[in-house]
């Protein structure tokens, strides 16, 4: 989440040694140069270099299989050219539209209430005058976000199964059990708050770190001037958080359509597929438990450009209007 | 930039905005002051309920839970299912999994993010940024699910703990992390200690590591605490029951009860049994991290704040 990675005198990066460097000559001297004088920095480099081509780059490759009918067993790229004929069978795959449509309303519901919720948290809390007070709301609510997805899983269906506790108080209200795992039509609102549940508390962390930074001189500024609190908060607490706001928001539709896969796997079941199943769940059935590796592998390349795309659009409309960028 | 956690920490608990005054507080902003204390105190009990629900479950008679009377203390106290539990060899051999996949997979983790952010915060190397964005790109697009899993395979990397414990070696927001810690540590001490003779190998281990201490107790926490949670890959790439970790274990009891649950079936008791079953496994599972927690939260909170906080 490291807001800027560019760094202000690194100069365009010279093209690499091989390309240019037999024509052009001072290129290749400072290389060498530097590969004489920092050759023990450059081998430190080494390995880590090979786990980011091994286990990042070379799955990136292996997309090609989108393109090229796989066989298990066989190479790694495939065995023979097909063109586009697994995109074509996704376009016209109903299921694929149903959860296309699935992914779509998850995300959106998603960051509409992980995204906010954050935020007001951090104000609410920056509210509280007793340190001790703040300290244990804090602690409390960091503390789902260090449990596994299974454990959160485990707690979700037993909370929501028939004698779990949100059928009590659906019947101490004087309704009748429902089964919540059973009905499509429960499923977004249980993902949804359980996803509130444990990402909101860890949300609150970059935005408390961000009211730290604002000026205590602006609020004594404002208070002269007449401002009352919410007036504080609206002019001067609320644009000092932008920033932060704005990154956190391009991260989040970065994310967008990678909605909570392991999640969801693990609270799934065939009955509540009409609303659960998403993209990656999908791909997930289609790809492994079907062996159909160069469908799926079709449908996430698909899932992973959006998925770019969005960061990227993020990004550069948040850098034309509010001047805020990942980079 | 703060650069020492401890100092971000203790930077974290100081109020955020000091308002001394209190006398001029009009009577809405009161009002509104108690009704925040309510409110958080709602939510703080909202986060902490499933937690107690389930360690209630862990003690209580299956039949109470079966009834749907078990909340927030347990009903007709036992440890049966405990000792259930921690006979079962089975369980054990899992956890044990666990523990040796998560020791040796921060191992793996901590020295190849250490060398490369060390390798990263040197502002003067030729194809530094080159360096910085092959790490940084794979954070926005990734191979996907099934060439992933291909070329597992075909590493024969099945069945394996290095299945496991390489994929995923490499954190790039860790990584992020201790290149900001490594960029803010002094330049003249390094200078020093290369005119005094030291070569890179040497800096790093003699001086730069000594300095880093904090910031690498955070890497630990960081990467243990995700590779003690992790299910999926061990889920994904083995086969056989003795090589699951204790989260795959437990992702199979829940699932299938699930199973049996949503079912309808008549014969209930199978899934009600295993409640209890479920709830005893998901405390011990949880509980290394729930033991840790009160220690290690601020740790990971200004190590979240290092990678962030950068001006």
């Amino acid at each position: 989440m490291t807001i800027d990675t560019r760094e202000p005198e690194a100069a365009p990066e010279p093209p690499p040694p091989s390309a240019k460097a037999l024509r052009d000559r001072r290129v290749k001297r400072t290389w060498r140069k530097a590969l004489r004088r920092d050759w023990q920095l450059y081998s430190l480099a080494l390995v880590p270099l090979l786990f980011f081509l091994l286990f990042r780059y070379l799955p990136m490759l292996g997309n090609v299989i989108a393109f090229r009918r796989f066989v298990p067993g066989g190479s790694l790229f495939g065995e023979t050219w097909v063109g586009l004929r697994y995109i074509k069978i996704f376009l016209d795959d109903p299921t694929f539209w149903q959860v296309f449509g699935n992914t779509f309303i998850l995300g959106a519901l998603t960051l509409l209430f992980c995204f906010p919720l954050p935020i007001v948290l951090a104000l609410l809390l920056n509210e509280v005058r007793s340190r001790f007070f703040k300290q244990f709301v804090q602690t409390v609510s960091y503390l789902p976000h260090f449990l596994s997805l299974v454990i959160v899983a485990g707690m979700v269906l037993q909370l929501t199964s028939i004698e779990g506790t949100v059928n009590q108080v659906i019947g101490a209200f004087g309704g009748s059990p429902i089964a919540f795992m059973q009905g499509p039509q429960w499923f977004r609102t249980i993902y949804v708050s359980s996803e509130v549940w444990q990402t909101v508390g860890w949300g609150t962390i970059l935005y408390l770190a961000a009211l730290t930074t604002i000026d205590d001189q602006l609020y004594e500024a404002a208070k002269i001037d007449g401002a009352n609190r919410w007036k504080q908060t609206w002019h001067i607490t609320l644009p000092g958080i932008r920033p932060t706001m704005v990154t956190l928001l391009i991260l989040n539709i970065g994310t967008f359509m990678a909605i909570g896969f392991e999640k969801i796997l693990l609270l799934y079941n065939p009955l509540t597929y009409p609303t659960a199943d998403v993209i990656s769940t999908y791909l997930f059935r289609v790809g492994l438990v079907s062996n159909n590796f160069s469908y799926a592998a079709a449908i996430g390349l698909f899932e992973s450009i959006i998925g770019l795309t969005l960061v990227l659009s993020a990004n550069a409309i948040s850098r034309r209007t509010v001047g805020t960028s990942l980079w | 930039m703060i650069t020492d956690p401890t100092e971000l920490a203790k930077r974290l608990e100081k109020p955020a905005v000091v308002r001394p005054t209190r006398v001029g507080d009009t009577r809405g902003h009161r009002i509104f002051r108690v009704v925040n204390v309510f409110l958080l105190l709602a939510i703080a009990a909202v986060t902490l309920y499933p937690f107690v629900n389930i360690v209630a479950q862990s003690f209580s008679d299956e039949q109470y839970i079966r009834t749907g009377r078990v909340n927030l203390v347990p009903r007709g106290f036992n440890l049966k299912t405990y000792e259930i539990i921690m006979s079962d060899p089975t369980f054990w051999n899992s956890y044990l999994n666990t523990v040796v996949y998560t020791v040796t997979a921060t191992l793996i983790s901590l020295v190849l993010t250490t060398t490369y952010a060390y390798v990263l915060s040197k502002h003067h190397l030729k194809g530094r940024g080159l360096l910085v964005g092959v790490a940084v790109f794979t954070m926005f697009f990734n191979g996907g699910l099934i060439p992933n899993y291909v070329l597992i395979s075909e590493l024969g990397m099945k069945n394996t703990l290095w299945a496991v414990v390489l994929p995923n070696a490499i954190s790039v927001f860790n990584l992020l992390v201790m290149k900001a810690f490594f960029e803010s540590l002094p330049k003249e001490l390094e200078e020093a200690a290369t005119v005094d003779g030291l070569n890179t190998y040497g800096v790093l281990f003699r001086i730069v590591l000594p300095l880093s201490k904090a910031v690498i107790a955070t890497m630990v926490l960081f990467y243990a605490v995700a590779n003690w949670n992790s299910w999926f890959s061990a889920f994904l790439y083995f086969d056989r029951a003795d090589l699951f970790p204790v989260t795959v274990y437990l992702r199979n009891m829940v699932s299938g009860a699930t199973t049996a649950t949503s079912l309808g079936s008549a014969d209930s008791d199978v899934g009600q049994v295993n409640s209890n079953i479920k709830a005893v496994t998901m405390v011990l599972t949880v509980l290394p991290i729930l033991t840790v927690y009160p220690f290690i939260q601020r740790y990971f909170v200004s190590g979240v704040m290092l990678g962030a906080v950068k001006q």
